[in-house]
């Protein structure tokens, strides 16, 4: 399980990356989520997966499953919510002002 | 226990918050944020003379011993670095208040101001690594939005590749945090730090503090600093002066933490990488300081070479280098500070950045022009300036075990830096006076105030060093022997 999950968080990066490096910026923003949705999963993936019972007092089990990277990955989440949230207000205020959301026209110093 | 370790944190994160609520009331805005910053350097002022008499002070959220609940903890390093934050943090909104403008008065520069306080305090005094995380988004987030407040297009444009640089080592950084979890099995850093020493730093635990090098590395401006330029001549005056002050420090505090508490066993690599990355930091710095002619990018170059000079003192991981370090370390906080918001302030009266357009202000402005002077000498390490001591003991450090390289490439940029700063003095200050009173852009009025203030702090530091020792000595004594730290937090548990 923890194989397949980790090929799966690969695949996400691969994607991700590939996306971060086109040039329009929605792209890059769908880019960032599709990662942050890897990281999400190799948290889980790290903590172990399936290894005993919920992690609750009086139901007879012996081993309990790690609830501390599920607690890490609901906070993670949370943020990134807020900052993808941020990230495409900022791009369409950018789109907005300086009329293009092609990443190669926002480069140097000279086009103010 | 001790709850004030946690004030630095909720005191600026409340009144922030409610400044918010009260958005029209700038005044109530300002007499506000100004009182916060000095409740939270007095409260670092207690929690060091605490530090100083009882040892680390600690807090465990909610009653959670360590390692199972969040640890917040305060020693020495950290309590030098929060009055430090608190006391640059005052004359930098201080200066915003005469030249920020009321657009961005109106929205929530000054919450957001404070919130950045917050995640900065709090990176400074968490015990947790994941926290540690958390902290760093909250002073992100706010700096995202202090850096487009205002949304003219130079901010748009170059706040998309901060806010893109930042958010990729965000999910390193929890990638990092997720392999280490599943290596050692813990986040608290007192408690890996005891299962590191216990098990023995090997080739993973190693692999995964070049993972965290990597993304603290980022957030430093340490080797990785492409991003730093552009960002950092985006935003208004007062801002691009505190992010020059605090936000790369907080970087290089996260490289200090991990390297001596945690991933300190194999120094012959991880420092050894640590030195030589801060070397082509400095070395790179200080070529593009020297490159350009443009105030704003010989300033952030400056920056650069700053880091690196700090991380040296740490790539020795000798009781000298990080003694120099934290001298420059908190010089580095002043002086960045006041090189900005004079930089800043000359750029305001002639209108243009670029040094071919600028002679001759010391006619119309002679304080402002020694200040810069006085500034110039002590961001190169001229005695007796604030620069001088740190300098002093991180090349003593880098001679005694023997990195004679990194030394002589400390000593080298230095004179580079003092080449660069005068490039700006020289240009801008001598020559003809082509820019009659009555033709400036803006005056000084207002904003003189902060300005002295910080040069009198980097006069009074390189004076006063003696003074300073006791408590730096304090700090680098608990930097080099962990135990300490450990010991205060996790209260004799073990596994």
């Amino acid at each position: 399980m923890e194989t397949i999950m980790s090929i799966l968080v690969g695949v996400l990066f691969t994607i991700g990356t590939y996306l971060i490096l086109t040039k329009s910026l929605i792209r890059i923003i769908l880019g960032t989520s599709i990662i942050s949705h890897g990281v999400h999963l190799l948290i889980l993936t790290m903590g172990g997966l399936k290894s005993g019972g919920p992690p609750l007092l009086g139901i007879g089990t012996t081993t309990f499953t790690d609830a501390l990277p599920q607690a890490l990955i609901l906070t993670a989440i949370v943020i990134n919510f807020a900052t993808t949230a941020l990230f495409l207000v900022l791009s369409y205020r950018a789109y907005q002002e300086l009329g293009t959301d092609n990443t190669a026209e926002m480069r140097g110093d000279e086009n103010e | 226990m001790n709850n004030l370790v946690i004030m630095p944190i909720i005191v600026p994160l409340i009144i922030g918050l409610v400044m918010v609520i009260f958005r029209q009331r700038i005044l109530f805005h300002k007499i506000f944020s100004v009182l916060t910053l000095i409740a939270t350097g007095v409260i670092s002022g207690v929690l060091m003379y605490q530090v100083k008499y009882d040892g680390i002070q600690t807090l465990q959220l909610g009653g959670w011993e360590a390692p199972f609940g969040v640890s917040m903890v305060a020693d020495m390093f950290s309590g030098l670095l929060l009055l430090t934050t608190s006391i640059v943090g005052l004359f930098c909104l201080i200066f915003a208040f005469g030249s920020i403008g009321e657009d961005r008065e109106r929205h929530y520069f000054y919450p957001l101001f404070l919130f950045l306080i917050t995640g900065v305090n709090g990176s400074f005094l968490t015990g947790d690594v994941f926290n540690l995380f958390v902290c760093f988004e909250v002073m992100l987030i706010s700096s995202y939005a202090l850096i487009t407040l205002g949304g003219e297009k130079k901010q748009l444009r170059e706040s998309i590749k901060y806010v893109l640089i930042n958010l990729l080592a965000s999910f390193l950084f929890l990638v990092a945090v997720a392999y280490l979890y599943s290596v050692t099995g813990t986040i608290n850093m007192a408690h890996l730090a005891e299962r590191v020493s216990e098990v023995g730093q090997s080739g993973i635990i190693t692999a995964v503090a070049m993972m965290f090098l990597f993304v603290f590395s980022l957030k430093a401006a340490l080797f990785l600093f492409f991003w730093l330029p552009g960002s950092y001549s985006a935003p208004p005056t007062a801002v691009a002066a505190i992010f020059a002050a605090l936000l790369t420090k907080v970087g290089i505090y996260a490289i200090f933490r991990f390297f001596t508490l945690i991933f300190h066993h194999q120094p012959e690599v991880t420092h050894l990488i640590i030195g030589i990355m801060a070397a082509i930091s400095m070395l790179f710095g200080a070529i593009g300081a020297i490159a350009f002619n443009d105030i704003k990018k010989i300033l952030t170059y400056n920056v650069i070479v700053g880091v690196g000079f700090i991380l040296a003192g740490l790539a020795t991981y000798t009781s000298e280098g990080l003694t120099g370090s934290i001298y420059y370390l908190i010089h580095d906080m002043v002086i960045k500070a006041v090189i900005f918001l004079i930089g800043g302030v000359i750029i305001a009266l002639v209108g243009t950045s670029k040094l071919n357009d600028i002679s001759g202000l010391i006619k119309t402005h002679p304080y402002l022009g020694w200040m810069f002077f006085v500034v110039a000498l002590s961001i190169s390490g001229i005695p007796p300036l604030s620069g001088f001591i740190g300098k002093v003991y991180i090349t003593e450090g880098t001679f005694e075990v023997g990195y004679y390289w990194l030394g002589a490439i400390g000593l080298i940029t230095s004179l580079m830096v003092l080449f660069s700063v005068m490039k700006i003095f020289m240009n801008s200050f001598w020559g003809e006076t082509i820019l009659s009173e009555d033709m400036e852009k803006s005056s000084t009025k207002g904003v003189m105030f902060p300005i002295v203030a910080l040069v009198v702090l980097t006069i009074g530091l390189g004076i006063g060093a003696e003074g300073l020792y006791d408590y730096v000595n304090i700090a680098v004594e608990s930097l080099m022997n962990p135990s300490s730290y450990i010991e205060a937090v996790l209260l004799g548990y073990s596994d």
